[in-house]
């Protein structure tokens, strides 16, 4: 029996194959973006931990200098003496002709057992590594690079598998040499067992500060909000692609009603059936949820070396740029696959094992709104607005920013068909001609049957505008922001301190200022953090606007009496003007000013330059902004280079700089427009599909229309124009809440993630574009419903007459 | 005359079988005349009606109505040909239902260009429908829907009215006031009636009954 119902059952598929295409489609395109996102998410993840597995960085304590510079090794020896069971590590960025590496040195003696990392002592050439040469272990890809390339002055490569690219596992004496940082290591691994007597740390190494673990730079948070963004994109994609699943479901439930009435009227439990069609439900989820994933493979594979370039530019976090297949999140795919079927199919399943045997058994309450129903979204709707408005008044963090975009996004969709009902409404009352009226109730019966599509739409419009808005205000921002923040025509950056200094005498004569950029890296109330000195030039008063302080700020820094933050640091901190500023190594500088600094995930602090170098005497004293006519910046380059042997890459120009920030910010928001346009797509075939399906149930209410003379090429074009007209619509009510949308990403968000608010504009042609996108998605959405329409053959308008319904 | 057949033929093409439904049928109808139709179920009375409405194509042979010849009629003739000169009622499924019982009432008429509202707030009158002018098609019985599809169709004053079992979903008693009411209102009109039906009471209340089998009429 089970058997007979089940193919009974199935058999609706085979003669209404397009709404089988429909619900596969759905299911698996909403899977892919969802586990595609997921894909690139996991790699990056991945990376970060191999990266802060490498030396067991995530697990030991360490010993670094308060300021963050490297320091004598000496130390070390002290620390051993007195008792402490230490090991040096020298870390720092390595280049070799354009390709940046990480040099990790270690000194395989002393360092703790089982913190090498797997990829290594796995080796059989492990031993090698303790040679005179010795050996550079580095991932497969790393590897591959550095040859590609011509990597000699380095040892010999070893691939290691399972390593974080970009990472180069050194003897320390080989990184030392590497970095030309003889004698100098950056910080010491504490080992989990010390011996009960040794002498206090403040009394050996009083520079050195003890830091856990997590203290250390953490990839993961810097990075969390940007995955975080793209968990928030891939989340509204599948949602966007339940929407079509839904609607297919809902449809093949109220077109089986007369084989689920005859079956059970023939003896088939209520149970069974409920069973039979969920299980027919998952078996579907399963096969597109497969698909889907694959599909979503291709997408993140697509994808990913945008965002690995994204990372590496804005957080300097190396993640690979190849996809590696993994189980975790192709389960998790499947998991939403059926979860999303489940929950797209919940209701049609309750409402069936709620009907008595003998409801009528024609497809009714699909397309008609009930005003209950109606009443209920826009009553949701509502709360869901207090939600979002709670969130914005009171949250906070960047859980409360999601909550709040979640509750705006979803409270405008549930308010969608109310609002459309309502202006259809007033369209009917304003109309004259009778076509014109009939035209206008009728739209409105079939809104109910849109609806969910509509959503989707509203839901990717919304975000299209945005998410636009949001990225084009950035942009004018951030070009703002380059064209003051680099006044300085060139950048030179010397090899030794006595280059530096030669080339300072050098260029005076021949340029209009020099500049010192000089700067310490260190940790600033807790995170990894920059202080940079400025000279005392009029250079920065004329250029660098203050977001809090005046102009005076500069003399003040001259004099040696404040220091000025970027404006994540001070969000961070909640500092205010006139507040003590902790520095690297314990002085503190009263607050005087507070500047933007897009694209910075560090906290930075501004003294004056004579202040940094009494602050911070062996600091680093090899770059230099210089001024001159922009016209002699070429000219310039090749006298510095022909007098000093400079290499070229050590100077940059203004020029190169923009450019290079442009492209890091292009490529930042390359996949969120890549995302964007799927929705849009999504959404696009959602509408396609509930026009498609709502073609074949139109018919009784177009036959009478059509019997009394109307032609069926006018109603074809009748039903383009509404699909327009809807269409049109919906993207009234979402520029506003697209704007709403722009101001949360601007104004929550992004100081939620970056600690940075950007002042918001409004892009009017952005929108009149996406406007006609919908329009063309619409319209290619209802082209084929339509042509079909004016195609039908009379006799399936007029067994809407004849059929014994 | 108002519709006149001369040797119509129609078959329906399934599956690569050809089923001649009619075959040769003449007949013609007056101003003013009304003719019931009869015939076994599937005998084709549909077919043949749906042809003389314009609704569908005749296979071979001549359909004229008011003096139109529809063989080779370009679809917008058949329409404004619906529109204006024909008046239908179907067994059923005859309203639009996003629209209520005024503009139901009104809307081949508007149609047509040829909105008559006093003719209209009489027509509902004598057929019981003004209390229900605003209420929905879902909102109706069966009854009362069928005599909003008989308003509709001689609002627009048809030449000829065609109807397929009009009463054909009705009780007995709400039948034959159905019936009573567009005989009444039809012959007022002048309109000439083809209706069917296999009722051979309410056939005998008419002028005139064909009986059509075998893909032809006898009288
Ligand atoms: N679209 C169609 N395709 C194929 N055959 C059809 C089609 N429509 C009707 N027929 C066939 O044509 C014949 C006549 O149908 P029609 O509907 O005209 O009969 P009818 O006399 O109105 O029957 P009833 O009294 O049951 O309404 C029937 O045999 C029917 O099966
Ligand atoms: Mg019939």
């Amino acid at each position: 029996m089970i058997r007979a119902a089940f193919t009974t059952l199935l058999s609706h598929w085979r003669r209404h194959p397009l709404q089988l295409a429909g619900l596969f489609l759905g299911l698996a395109l909403a899977t892919a973006l969802w586990s595609g996102v997921q894909a690139i998410n996991a790699e990056a993840r991945q990376s970060y931990d191999r990266a802060a597995a490498v030396l067991s960085q995530d697990r030991l304590d360490s010993l670094a200098a308060g300021n963050g510079q490297d320091f004598d090794q000496k130390v070390f020896l002290d620390l051993r003496h007195a008792g402490w069971l230490v090991s040096p590590v020298l870390e720092g960025r390595w280049s070799h002709r354009g390709v940046p590496v990480r040099i990790l040195g270690v000194d395989p003696f002393t360092l703790p057992s089982g913190s090498l990392p797997d990829a290594v002592t796995g080796q059989d050439r492990a031993t090698d590594f303790l040679s005179a040469e010795g050996l550079a272990f580095a991932a497969p890809q790393t590897v591959d690079e550095l040859t590609r390339i011509g990597a000699e002055g380095l040892p010999p490569l070893v691939a290691a598998e399972g390593m974080a690219p970009g990472i180069l596992f050194v003897d320390i004496g080989v990184a030392q040499r590497l970095l030309r940082a003889e004698g100098q290591i950056t910080r010491l691994l504490v080992a989990p067992d010390q011996p009960l007597r040794q002498r206090p740390l403040s009394e050996v190494a009083p520079a050195l500060v003890r830091q856990t673990p997590v203290e250390q730079a953490d990839m993961g948070a810097l990075t969390g909000s940007f995955h975080l963004n793209l968990t928030a994109f891939g989340f509204l994609s599948f949602a966007v692609g339940l929407f079509i699943v839904h609607s297919a479901i809902g449809l093949a439930f109220e077109q089986r009603r007369p084989i689920f009435r005859t079956l059970r009227a023939l003896g088939l439990p209520l149970r069974t059936l409920v069973g039979l069609l969920a299980a027919e439900i998952m078996g579907f989820a399963l096969v597109a949820g497969i698909a889907g994933i694959a599909l979503g493979y291709v997408i993140a594979a697509g994808l990913l070396p945008n965002v690995a370039a994204t990372l590496r530019g804005l957080y300097g976090a190396t993640v690979s740029g190849g996809l590696s297949l993994r189980p975790e999140w192709a389960l998790a795919g499947l998991g939403m696959a059926l979860a999303g079927a489940g929950a797209a199919a919940a209701q049609s399943l309750w409402r069936l094992a709620r009907m008595p045997v003998l409801a009528p058994a024609q497809p009714r309450a699909w397309t008609r709104a009930s005003a209950r129903s109606l009443g209920w979204q826009t009553g949701l709707a509502g709360l869901l607005a207090l939600i979002a408005l709670a969130a914005a008044l009171w949250g906070e963090g960047l859980v409360a920013g999601f909550v709040l975009l979640g509750a705006l996004l979803l409270s405008a969709a549930l308010v969608l068909p109310g609002a459309l009902a309502m202006a259809l409404a007033l369209g009917e009352r304003l109309s004259k001609g009778v076509i014109a009226q009939w035209f206008w109730a009728d739209t409105r019966q079939q809104l109910p049957g849109l609806s969910l599509a509509l959503m989707a739409l509203l839901l990717a419009l919304s975000a299209n505008i945005g998410v636009g808005t949001m990225v084009s205000s950035f942009r004018l921002a951030f070009t703002a922001w380059l064209d003051q923040r680099l006044p300085s025509e060139l950048y030179v950056t010397a090899r030794t301190e006595d280059e530096a200094r030669r080339l300072a005498d050098w260029l005076a004569p021949r340029s209009d200022a020099l500049l010192p950029i000089w700067k310490i890296d260190g940790t600033i109330l807790g995170r990894p953090g920059e202080v940079y000195g400025v000279a005392d030039h009029r250079t920065y008063p004329d250029h660098w606007p203050m977001l809090l302080g005046d102009q005076t700020v500069w003399q003040t820094l001259a004099r040696g009496e404040g220091a000025i933050v970027n404006e994540q640091l001070w969000r961070r901190a909640g500092l205010h003007l006139g507040d003590p500023v902790p520095l690297p190594g314990g002085a503190t500088r009263p607050l005087v000013g507070v500047y933007a600094d897009y694209g910075n995930t560090r906290g930075q602090v501004i003294v004056g330059v004579a202040d940094l170098v009494a602050l911070y005497p062996d600091i680093d004293r090899l770059r230099y902004a210089i001024r001159t006519d922009p016209a002699k910046v070429p000219a310039l380059r090749d006298a510095i280079e022909d007098a000093f042997r400079l290499p070229q890459d050590h100077m940059i120009s203004q020029q190169e700089v923009k450019t290079i920030s442009l492209m890091v910010f292009e490529r930042t928001f390359a996949v969120t427009a890549a995302l964007n346009v799927l929705t849009m797509g999504v959404a696009g075939f959602a509408m396609f599909m509930s026009l498609l399906t709502l073609s074949t149930m139109r018919l009784p209410q177009l036959a009478p229309v059509w019997a009394l003379g109307l032609t069926r090429g006018r109603l074809a074009r009748l039903e383009l124009l509404r699909a327009l007209l809807l269409a049109a619509l919906t993207m009234v009510l979402a520029v506003p809440v697209g704007l709403l949308l722009a101001w949360v990403l601007l104004a929550v968000i992004n100081v939620e993630a970056f600690g940075w608010r950007l002042p918001m504009h409004l892009f009017p042609k952005d929108w009149l574009w996406l406007g006609a996108l919908a329009l063309v998605a619409a319209a290619l959405a209802a082209a084929w419903p339509a042509w079909r329409l004016s195609r039908l053959a009379p006799v399936h308008l007029l067994k809407v007459f004849a059929d014994e319904r | 005359m108002i519709l006149s057949l001369t040797g119509v033929g129609k078959a329906y093409e399934t599956g690569g079988t050809r089923v001649e439904v009619l075959r040769g049928v003449d007949l013609a109808i007056g101003p003013g005349e009304t003719v019931a139709l009869t015939g076994e179920s599937g005998s084709g009375k549909s077919t043949l009606l749906h042809l003389c409405a314009g609704l569908d194509r005749a296979d071979s042979g001549r359909i004229e109505v008011a003096g139109q010849d529809l063989t080779d009629a370009p679809d917008p003739r058949l329409s404004a040909l619906r529109r204006q000169t024909v008046g239908l009622v179907f067994q059923q499924f005859n309203l639009i239902p996003s629209l209520d019982v005024a503009a139901n009432l009104a809307f081949q008429a508007r149609l047509a260009g040829r909105h008559d509202p006093d003719w209209i707030a009489a027509l509902a009158d004598r057929l019981g429908l003004s209390a229900l002018m605003s209420r929905y098609p879902e909102q109706l019985s069966g009854g009362q829907q069928q005599r909003v599809a008989i308003g509709r169709a001689l609002a627009i004053r048809p030449a000829l009215l065609l109807a397929d079992e009009p009463t054909g979903n009705l009780d007995e008693a709400t039948g034959d006031a159905v019936m009573d009411l567009m005989l009444e209102l039809g012959t007022e009109a002048g309109a000439g009636l083809l209706m069917v039906t296999h009722s051979p009471r309410l056939a005998a209340r008419l002028g005139r009954r064909v009986h059509l089998a075998g893909g032809r009429l006898a009288a």
